[in-house]
C-alpha cells in the first residue's frame, strides 16, 4: 500500500534528557523518523525536552517544541499545530507514557489527532503485564510463573506460587528501574516496597526466576500487510538475570540450532501479531533453558528500543527510519535497501561477521551503592565492535569501552586473597566479569567449573579460553617465534598494546613490527546482505582478512573522530557536535569520514557521513584509518576527551590535525604551562599548584589554605573531584582516591566558597573571538558545571563583569592559539573574576547554546578548521537573546539505591532538558518540570532545613514562597532564624532526633517541597542523607543548594502569575 | 606454507594444510576439517545464520562446493533429526571459523566429524567473504577443494578445477535419488516446551507418491503433518507404476542440478499431470516447468540461503524463505509454451520466478523451500494448499493450481 494521502501533519515525541535506560539511541532514531518522514513530503511537528540532540536542530524538524514532556504542554502544542496523527513509538518508553495518558485524557481525540504506529490497545496489551499474559495464553506461549500485585500483601502472596529465588519488576518504567532478584525471604518486602513505590502505577510483577537460562532478544518489523520480518537475533552473552542494557550481548544468536531459532521466530511473529502492532519495530525477549531448549516470552516493546538501534547499526537496516516509512502507509516490499539500492526491504538482513555490544558503567561515581548487575539497567553507555569472529569482535569492544583495558589484562584482585576476590568477581554479575573469567582460564579453570558458576553459554566461555590459551603462547614464545604469530594474534583481535604488553613491548614497537611485517587491516562492509549484492554504502570496520573493500577515494577529506562510548561527563552533547562537524564540512565540499563505536549515536548513522568507520577510538585503531585515508585533516576537537587524549601521539605519527593545535591544547591543559599564560595576560585563577605525591600535596593546601578543591589532572566530569576541608580529609583523598605521581599529578585549588559559577562557549578563528554564549550557573561554585543548572543570558551578573569575561574569553582564545570552539569556565566573587579552567574544545554545552541563540557553533567551528573565516561564516558579533534560556541536569540517583543525592564536584547527571520563556523564573520553572522536578505551583507545605551560615539567606526565598501561600516546616535551628525574622514555621526533628521527624512527613505526603542544604563535610552529609532519599523516593521536589531554592521559589512565582504556554524553536530564533 | 602461524596454530592445535583452486586462478588456502580428499564442485555461497547441518544434508547441493557466508560455524554440533538425507552428498565445505566442541543440549557430535565420516572435505581459515564477493562478481564456477596435503599445489589445483565439469548438462538426480521405494511415516521435530501450537494433522489419510529427485526428509516430514500417507519412489518410476499405487496426488520433490539434464522424467510428469493433482518443489517445479514446455536458464550464481523475499502476487503478501537454486523456469517460455500457467511467486530482490499454477489442472509448484529446514517457516502455507488441492480433488471436484493459489476464478 501505498503513502497515506489522507494525513499531512505529523507529530513525533522524543524520549526527553538521557537518563540510565534511555540515552541517544532515541535521538538517532528520531532523527531518522523525522527525515523520513519529511523525505516523503510530511510537515513533522516534534516535541522533545533534551537540547543535546539533533534531533531538536530547527532543521530535523518543521517545527520543534523544546518544551515540558507533559500532557498540559502537548495539549497546548497540539492546539497550535493541529496535527493530524501522532507517532509515539521512536521516542523509548518516555514517548510511549506521554502518548498513553494523552489518549487517556482525551486530547488526541478531542483534536482529531490519530495515533500511527502503534494504537492505544496494542501499546496497552504489551506494556500491561496482566494484559501481555493473556495475550501470551492467548497464543499458547509461555511465561514464566507469576502474578501483579499492587500492594506488599498481594505481593507476598504471590511470591507463595513463584519461590526463591523471585524476580521483582515494576510496571511502566524503563530500564527495569526499581526491580531485582529477590534470592532470601528477609529481603522480599523491602525490595516489593520498592518497587511499588517506583511504578507510576503502583503495580508489580512478582516473578520466578529464570536466572541461568539463556538470553535471546529478536527484532521485530511488520506492516500494514501483515509482512513481518527479523531483522537482527541478538543473544546475551550474560545468562537471564542481568537487564539486557547491562549485559553484554552478541549478534547474530551463537548457539541455537535451526530448529530452535525458527520456534523463536515463529513465536515472535505470533506476538507481534497478537499484540497488534500495526506497523514499524518492536522488540521480544526470550529466555531459553540450556538444559531442555524450553522457551519462554519475557516481554515485548511495542516500540524502538535500544536494542533496536543496536540491531540497525549491527545489520545496516535502519529500523527507526523504515518503521517511520511503515506507519504511514508503506509496506516493507515498496522501500528500497538503501545499502544495495537494488533490493527490498521486504528481507531479512544476513551477516557475515560478529558484533558484540558491551556495557559501560560509571559504579566509580556512585560508591554507595551494590555493583552487583540485576535487571535494573544501572549502565549508562555502550560501545559496539564488528569482527570476523566472535573472539575478535569481543576484544575489539573490549578496547572500544575505553576503560583503559587494552584487552583482557588481570582484574583488579586482593592481593590478600587473590582467588577469593577472582571468583567473587565471577559468582556474581559484575562489570569485571570478563576479565575474571579470562583470568580464571588463565589460572587453569575449566568450561565446565565456570559454566557452572556462571551459566554463561559454554560456546562463549570456550572462545575466552582461546584467548587465554593465546595469551599463554604468545606469552611463552620465543623472540624468534613473535614474528610468525603476529598475524593471527591479530586475527583473533588481540591490540597491539595487549601483545606488547604480553612481550614486555611498547605498543608502538608492536605496532612497528606488525608494519615491517606488512601486517595490517583490512576493511569490510557492513551490507544487510553477506555480500550477496553490491554494497554502495561505505560503512567499514577492521579484520586481518585478505581483501580490503574500503575503496578510498582521492577527494579533499576530513576525519572526524567521535567520543566512543557514552559515560557520565561525556555523551550525547559530543555526538550532537561531531554530526555537526560531519554536515558542515560535507556542505563546504569534504568527503566526511567518521569513526567512532558508540552504537546509540547519530554519528554512526551510516547515513550521515560520507563514509563510516565502526571501530574502537584506540591510537592504535585511528592511526590505521588515517594511514589508509590519507586525510586532509583530523578533527579531534568534536568528540569529548576521548579523540583529544590521541591528539598529541596523532600528530606524531604525522596526522594532520586541524584546528586547534594538540600544542594549544596542552598549553591549556597543562597546569604549569597554563598559569604562565594567565599570568602573561593578567588573569587570575585561585591560587593552587600540582601535587606529585601525597607529603606535597599537604604542604601546597597548607599554604593555599582550606578548603581545598582536589582532582587529578586530565580528567572530565569532575571525575574523582572532592572538595577537601582539613588535613586528615586529604590524607584520606590522596590515600584512597587518587594515586599520585609524575604522570599523574594532583590539582590542588583553593576553594571558592559561595561564589557565581559562569561558563563562556566562544569561537575563534585566529583573528577574531565571538562569545556564543555566557551562562551563569544556578548552583554555586563547588557543583559540578555539567550538574549544575545555568542560565543563558546570565541572570544576575553585573554587567561589568560580563564585559570584563567577554574580554577575557577574547585574549585567552586568541593566546592559546583556538582554531574552532572554546569554553571556559570562571568563578565571580566578591566582583573578581576567576579563570578555573579552559578546554579549548567542544564543551557540553553548545548545542544548549546553539538552540538558545539560533546558530549552530558546532557547524561553524567545523567551518573555520575546514579553512573558512568567521567573517566569512557571517558570524561576527555575540547574540544576546531576548529570551531566557535555562539548562537543568537530570540526574540517575534513582537507580542506585543508598546514593545520595547531594551535588558535589563530581559530576553525576546523565543528561539534561532545557527550559526557554520570556523570564529567568518561567524558564527556570520549565526547565524543573522537564527535570522531572515538578515545582509545586499549587502551593503546600516547604519544608526547610539549611546549614548555618545560611539561616539569613533562605529567609528571601522561604518569604517568597509565605507570600504565594507556603506553609513552613522547617528544623530547630532553621525555625529560630526563620521566625526571628517573621515568618511562622511549624517545628520538625531532624531524622536523627527521633520521630515524628523530617523523613516522616515526606513519607506522609505531607510535604511539596523541600530545602535541605547541609556543611560539606561527611558527618553533616550522612546526618541530612535519609531526607534527601526520602524526598527523592516520595518524587518530592527538592532543592540541595541555596541557589537552587531562590530560583525555585522564583520560579513558582512567575508561574503562578501566568500560566506557562509554549513555543516552537523556529519561532524563538525568529525573534532572535 | 608461508612463515606466519594460523589462529589454530596460535592455539597450539595440529592441523594440517586445506586448498581451494578456482577454474579462474584464485587459490585460497586454509586448514583442513572433514575427510581427508580432493573433490570437485560448483562453488556455491549460502547466508543462512543457522542451519549448517541441514545445509551439509541437503542432497541439492551435490556437486557443489558450499561456502557459509556466517563465519561461527559448527557452535551446536550436529544431531540426528537436523539431517535432511541418509547423508551428505555435497562435494566440499567452505567456512571462515569452525568449532569442534558444540554447546547446544541436542547435540550428539561435532560437525567435522560428520564430514569425515561421509568422505566431505572441509577448509576453515580462510576470508570467506572474498571468495563470496568472487562469485557474486564473476557467476558460480568449478572449483576444487583439497585436504590431502600431497595435493596442495597451485597449478595442478587449479588444472583439476579447470578439466572438472560443472553442474550444466550432468544429471546428479541419478546420483542422489533412492534405489528403491518407501513408505515415510516420520513426523515433524516435536519442538520444545513452550512453542507455539502446532495445528493438529488432518483426520482423513490421503495418499500420495513423493518422487525423490534428492527429496529433504523435512519435506516428508510436512507431508506425514498435512494428514498424507507417502510412498518415496526412485526419480525414473514409471507413471503407470506411481498410478498403479492409487495415490491421490503426487509430489515432485527438490533436488541438485541442471533441471533439463535429469534423464527421463519429464515424460513421466507429463504423464501424472494428466491424471493426478501434482505440487512440485525446487527441482520437482523446475521439472514441472519444463514437463509443461517451459524453459530454465541458469542464474549467476543462485540464491542460497534463508532471507529471501518470496511474494506471492496473489495475497501481496511476501514471505522470507529458505531458497536453494542456481537455475530458474523462464517466465516467457511458460507463455510461448501455450500452456495455461499463471505465474504466482516472484522473488523481490531480481524478479526470479517463484511460483507457477495451473489454470485448468490441478498443478502448482514452487521454487523456494516451504519445508525451511533451515530457514522460516513462513511459507509452509504450501503444503496446506496442497493437502486442500488434493483433498478436493480426490472428492471429485475439479479444482486447479491456479484457484488453490489464489489467481484462479473460484470453481
Amino acid at each position: 500500500m501505498p503513502r497515506r494521502d489522507d494525513i499531512h501533519k505529523i507529530m513525533v515525541i522524543g524520549s526527553g534528557p538521557i537518563v540510565i535506560g534511555q540515552a541517544c539511541e532515541f535521538d538517532y532514531s528520531g532523527t531518522q523518523a523525522c527525515k523520513a518522514l519529511r523525505e516523503e513530503g510530511y510537515s513533522v511537528i516534534l516535541l522533545n525536552s533534551n537540547p543535546a540532540t539533533i534531533m531538536t536542530d530547527p532543521e530535523t524538524a518543521d517545527k520543534t517544541y523544546v518544551e515540558p514532556m507533559t500532557v498540559t504542554s502537548v495539549e497546548q502544542i497540539i492546539a497550535e499545530e493541529r496535527p493530524d496523527a501522532l507517532l509515539p513509538t521512536i521516542g523509548g518508553q518516555t514517548a510511549l507514557n506521554l502518548a498513553i495518558d494523552l489518549a487517556e485524557a482525551g486530547v488526541l481525540e478531542k483534536y482529531g489527532v490519530q495515533l500511527i504506529g502503534a494504537n492505544l490497545e496494542a501499546i496497552n496489551k504489551a506494556e500491561d503485564r496482566q494484559l501481555f499474559r493473556a495475550a501470551m495464553d492467548k497464543i499458547g506461549l509461555k511465561m514464566p510463573a507469576s502474578g501483579i500485585a499492587t500492594n506488599l500483601e498481594e505481593a507476598r502472596e504471590i511470591q507463595k506460587t513463584t519461590g526463591l529465588p523471585t524476580i521483582i519488576r515494576p510496571s511502566f518504567t524503563m530500564g527495569g528501574s526499581g526491580g531485582g532478584v529477590c534470592e532470601k525471604m528477609e529481603d522480599f518486602d523491602r525490595m516489593a516496597q520498592w518497587a511499588l513505590d517506583q511504578s507510576p502505577t503502583n503495580q508489580i510483577l512478582v516473578e520466578q526466576s529464570v536466572a541461568g537460562w539463556k538470553e535471546y532478544e529478536l527484532e521485530v518489523m511488520r506492516d500494514n500487510a501483515d509482512n513481518v520480518v527479523i531483522i537482527c537475533s541478538i543473544e546475551n552473552f550474560d545468562a537471564m538475570g542481568v537487564h539486557t542494557g547491562d549485559s553484554i550481548t552478541v549478534a547474530p544468536a551463537q548457539t541455537l540450532t535451526d530448529r530452535e531459532y525458527q520456534e523463536m521466530r515463529d513465536a515472535a511473529v505470533a506476538i507481534m501479531r497478537e499484540i497488534g502492532v500495526d506497523t514499524g519495530g518492536s522488540n521480544v525477549q526470550f529466555g531459553v533453558n540450556p538444559e531442555d531448549g524450553s522457551l519462554i516470552v519475557i516481554e515485548m516493546n511495542p516500540r524502538v528500543s535500544r536494542s533496536s538501534a543496536l540491531a540497525s547499526k549491527a545489520t545496516g537496516f535502519p529500523i527507526a527510519k523504515i518503521a517511520a516509512k511503515l506507519a504511514v502507509g508503506f509496506s516493507l516490499d515498496e522501500i528500497r535497501n538503501d545499502i544495495t539500492k537494488e533490493t527490498p526491504a521486504s528481507f531479512e538482513p544476513s551477516i557475515d561477521y560478529v558484533v558484540t555490544k558491551i556495557p559501560r558503567f560509571t559504579f566509580e561515581k556512585f560508591p554507595n551503592t551494590d555493583a552487583e548487575l540485576t535487571t535494573q539497567m544501572k549502565s549508562v553507555g555502550e560501545a559496539m565492535a564488528i569482527g570476523r569472529t566472535f573472539k575478535e569482535s569481543f576484544q575489539k569492544a573490549i578496547r572500544s569501552l575505553e576503560i583503559g583495558h587494552m584487552g583482557f589484562d588481570s582484574p583488579e584482585l586482593d592481593p590478600e586473597d587473590q582467588e577469593a576476590s577472582l571468583w567473587a568477581q565471577i559468582d556474581r554479575p559484575c562489570s569485571t566479569r570478563p576479565w575474571a573469567l579470562v583470568e580464571a582460564f588463565r589460572r587453569g579453570a575449566s568450561v565446565e567449573e565456570l559454566f557452572d558458576r556462571t551459566k554463561i553459554d559454554p560456546w562463549f566461555l570456550r572462545n575466552l579460553e582461546e584467548i587465554a590459551i593465546a595469551e599463554k603462547r604468545l606469552t611463552e614464545a620465543s623472540e624468534g617465534e613473535r614474528d610468525a604469530m603476529l598475524r593471527p594474534a591479530k586475527q583473533m583481535g588481540f591490540s597491539d598494546a595487549r601483545i606488547g604488553a604480553l612481550w614486555g613491548k611498547s605498543e608502538a614497537e608492536v605496532r612497528d613490527d606488525r608494519h615491517r611485517l606488512d601486517i595490517r587491516p583490512v576493511y569490510k562492509r557492513v551490507d544487510t546482505c553477506a555480500a550477496e549484492f553490491v554494497a554502495h554504502t561505505p560503512y567499514l570496520y577492521s579484520t586481518y582478512e585478505d581483501e580490503c573493500e574500503a575503496d578510498t577515494t582521492d577527494r579533499k577529506k576530513i576525519i572526524i573522530l567521535g567520543g566512543g562510548p557514552n559515560r557520565i561527563g561525556q555523551g550525547i552533547e559530543f555526538d550532537y557536535c561531531c554530526v555537526h562537524a560531519v554536515f558542515a564540512l560535507h556542505e563546504a565540499g569534504f568527503e566526511t569520514i567518521m569513526v567512532n563505536c558508540n552504537p546509540e549515536t547519530v554519528s554512526t548513522d551510516y547515513d550521515t557521513s560520507d563514509r563510516l568507520y565502526f571501530e574502537p577510538l584506540t591510537l592504535e585503531d585511528v592511526l590505521e584509518i588515517v594511514e589508509l585515508e590519507k586525510p586532509d585533516g583530523v578533527i579531534v576537537q568534536f568528540g569529548g576527551q576521548t579523540p583529544l587524549k590521541l591528539a598529541v601521539a596523532l600528530e606524531k605519527a604525522g596526522a594532520p590535525i586541524i584546528g586547534t593545535s594538540p600544542d594549544a591544547i596542552d598549553r591549556a591543559e597543562d597546569r604549569e604551562r597554563f598559569d604562565a599564560l594567565l599570568e602573561q595576560l593578567g588573569l587570575v585563577r585561585p591560587e593552587g599548584d600540582v601535587a606529585r605525591s601525597a607529603d606535597e600535596a599537604e604542604v601546597i593546601a597548607g599554604r593555599i589554605g582550606y578548603p581545598v578543591l582536589v582532582r587529578p589532572s586530565y580528567v572530565l566530569g569532575g571525575r574523582a573531584m572532592q572538595i577537601v576541608q582539613n588535613v586528615e580529609e586529604l590524607r584520606r583523598y590522596m590515600q584512597f582516591a587518587v594515586k599520585a605521581s609524575d604522570e599523574h599529578p594532583v590539582l590542588i585549588d583553593r576553594f571558592l566558597a559561595d561564589a557565581t559559577e559562569v561558563d563562556v562557549d566562544a569561537i575563534c578563528d585566529g583573528e577574531r573571538v565571538v562569545v556564543g554564549g555566557i551562562m551563569e550557573h544556578i548552583e554555586e561554585a563547588g557543583v559540578h558545571s555539567g550538574d549544575s543548572a545555568c542560565s543563558l543570558p546570565p541572570y544576575s551578573l553585573a554587567p561589568e563583569r560580563i564585559s570584563e569575561i567577554i574580554e577575557a574569553s577574547r585574549q585567552l582564545a586568541l593566546e592559546i592559539g583556538v582554531r574552532g570552539l572554546m569554553n571556559v569556565q570562571y568563578a565571580v566573587k566578591d566582583e573578581q573574576i576567576y579563570v578555573i579552567e579552559v578546554n579549548p574544545r567542544a564543551s557540553r554545552t553548545v548545542p544548549f547554546v546553539s538552540k538558545a541563540i539560533g546558530r549552530t557553533l558546532a557547524k561553524l567551528a567545523a567551518r573555520i578548521m575546514g579553512g573558512e573565516t568567521l567573517e566569512q561564516l557571517d558570524f561576527t558579533s555575540e547574540i544576546v537573546p531576548g529570551h531566557y534560556s535555562v539548562k537543568e541536569a537530570v540526574f540517575p540517583f534513582v537507580k542506585f539505591p543508598g546514593v545520595d543525592t547531594i551535588l558535589g564536584p563530581e559530576m553525576k547527571s546523565t543528561g539534561e532538558v532545557m527550559g526557554i520563556d520570556s523570564s529567568f523564573g518561567r524558564a527556570f520553572a520549565k526547565s524543573q518540570i522537564q527535570a522531572g522536578n515538578s515545582l509545586p505551583v499549587e502551593g503546600g507545605t516547604v519544608l526547610v532545613s539549611v546549614r548555618e551560615e545560611e539561616h539569613q539567606r533562605v529567609f528571601q526565598p522561604i518569604k517568597t514562597l509565605v507570600d504565594e501561600g507556603f506553609k513552613v516546616l522547617a528544623t530547630q535551628g532553621t525555625a529560630a532564624t526563620l521566625e526571628r525574622l517573621g515568618i511562622d514555621c511549624e517545628v520538625i526533628n531532624k531524622v536523627y532526633e527521633g520521630s515524628p521527624h523530617t523523613q516522616d512527613r515526606i513519607e506522609a505526603g505531607d510535604i511539596s517541597l523541600v530545602i535541605n542544604t547541609t556543611n560539606n563535610d561527611p558527618k553533616s552529609i550522612e546526618d541530612s542523607k535519609s531526607l534527601r532519599r526520602a524526598a527523592l523516593l516520595a518524587g518530592v521536589p527538592y532543592c540541595t543548594t541555596l541557589a537552587a531554592a531562590r530560583a525555585s521559589a522564583d520560579a513558582i512565582a512567575a508561574m503562578r502569575a501566568e500560566s506557562i504556554g509554549v513555543r516552537s524553536l523556529q519561532r524563538i530564533h525568529e525573534a532572535v | 606454507m608461508s612463515e606466519t602461524m594460523t589462529v589454530d596454530e596460535l592455539l597450539g592445535r595440529e592441523t594440517t594444510p586445506a586448498a581451494l583452486a578456482l577454474a579462474d586462478g584464485t587459490v585460497y588456502r586454509g586448514r583442513a576439517f572433514g575427510a581427508k580428499t580432493v573433490k570437485s564442485g560448483e562453488v556455491v555461497f549460502n547466508t543462512s545464520l543457522t542451519g549448517y547441518q541441514e545445509i551439509a544434508t541437503d542432497p541439492s547441493y551435490a556437486g557443489q562446493i558450499v561456502t557459509m557466508t556466517y563465519t561461527q560455524i559448527g557452535n551446536v554440533g550436529v544431531n540426528g533429526i537436523d539431517d535432511e538425507s541418509q547423508k551428505p552428498f555435497l562435494s566440499g565445505f567452505v567456512v571462515k571459523e569452525l568449532f569442534d566442541a558444540p554447546s547446544n543440549y541436542r547435540a550428539e557430535g561435532d560437525f567435522d566429524a560428520k564430514l569425515a565420516e561421509a568422505g566431505i572435505p572441509g577448509i576453515a581459515g580462510i576470508d570467506t567473504r572474498a571468495l563470496v564477493r568472487r562469485i557474486r562478481d564473476g557467476g558460480a564456477q568449478v572449483g576444487v577443494l583439497s585436504t590431502d596435503p600431497e595435493v596442495q599445489g597451485t597449478d595442478a589445483l587449479v588444472e583439476l578445477a579447470r578439466q572438472a565439469p560443472g553442474l550444466d548438462g550432468v544429471d546428479w538426480v541419478a546420483n542422489v535419488t533412492t534405489p528403491t521405494k518407501y513408505d515415510f511415516d516420520e513426523g515433524i521435530w516435536a519442538g520444545v516446551d513452550g512453542q507455539l501450537p502446532r495445528p493438529e494433522r488432518p483426520g482423513q489419510e490421503l495418499k500420495i507418491v513423493a518422487y525423490d529427485f534428492g527429496v529433504k526428509k523435512n519435506i516428508l516430514r510436512l507431508l506425514v503433518e498435512q494428514g498424507f500417507d507417502v510412498t518415496v519412489v526412485p526419480a525414473t518410476t514409471p507413471a503407470s507404476e506411481a498410478l498403479a499405487m492409487n495415490p491421490d496426488g503426487i509430489f515432485l520433490s527438490n533436488g541438485p542440478g541442471d533441471p533439463e539434464a535429469v534423464e527421463g522424467v519429464q515424460p513421466i510428469v507429463r504423464e501424472l499431470v494428466q491424471q493426478k493433482p501434482v505440487f512440485g518443489i525446487c527441482l520437482g517445479h523446475q521439472i514441472l516447468g519444463l514437463a509443461l514446455g517451459g524453459k530454465t536458464r541458469k542464474l549467476k550464481f543462485g540464491h542460497h540461503g534463508g532471507n529471501q523475499p518470496g511474494k506471492d502476487l496473489a495475497t501481496g503478501r511476501v514471505a522470507i524463505c529458505a531458497e536453494n537454486h542456481g537455475y530458474a523456469v523462464e517466465a516467457e517460455s511458460l507463455r510461448a509454451a501455450g500452456e495455461p500457467v499463471a505465474i504466482t511467486h516472484v522473488n523481490l530482490n531480481d524478479e526470479t520466478v517463484e511460483g507457477i499454477a495451473h489454470e485448468t489442472k490441478p498443478l502448482f509448484s514452487v521454487q523456494y523451500h516451504p519445508e525451511a529446514s533451515p530457514g522460516p517457516h513462513d511459507a509452509q502455507y504450501f503444503f496446506t494448499r496442497f493437502r486442500e488441492m488434493v483433498e478436493r480433488s480426490a472428492a471429485g471436484e475439479s479444482v486447479t493450481g491456479a484457484q488453490i493459489c489464489g489467481t484462479g476464478d473460484a470453481a
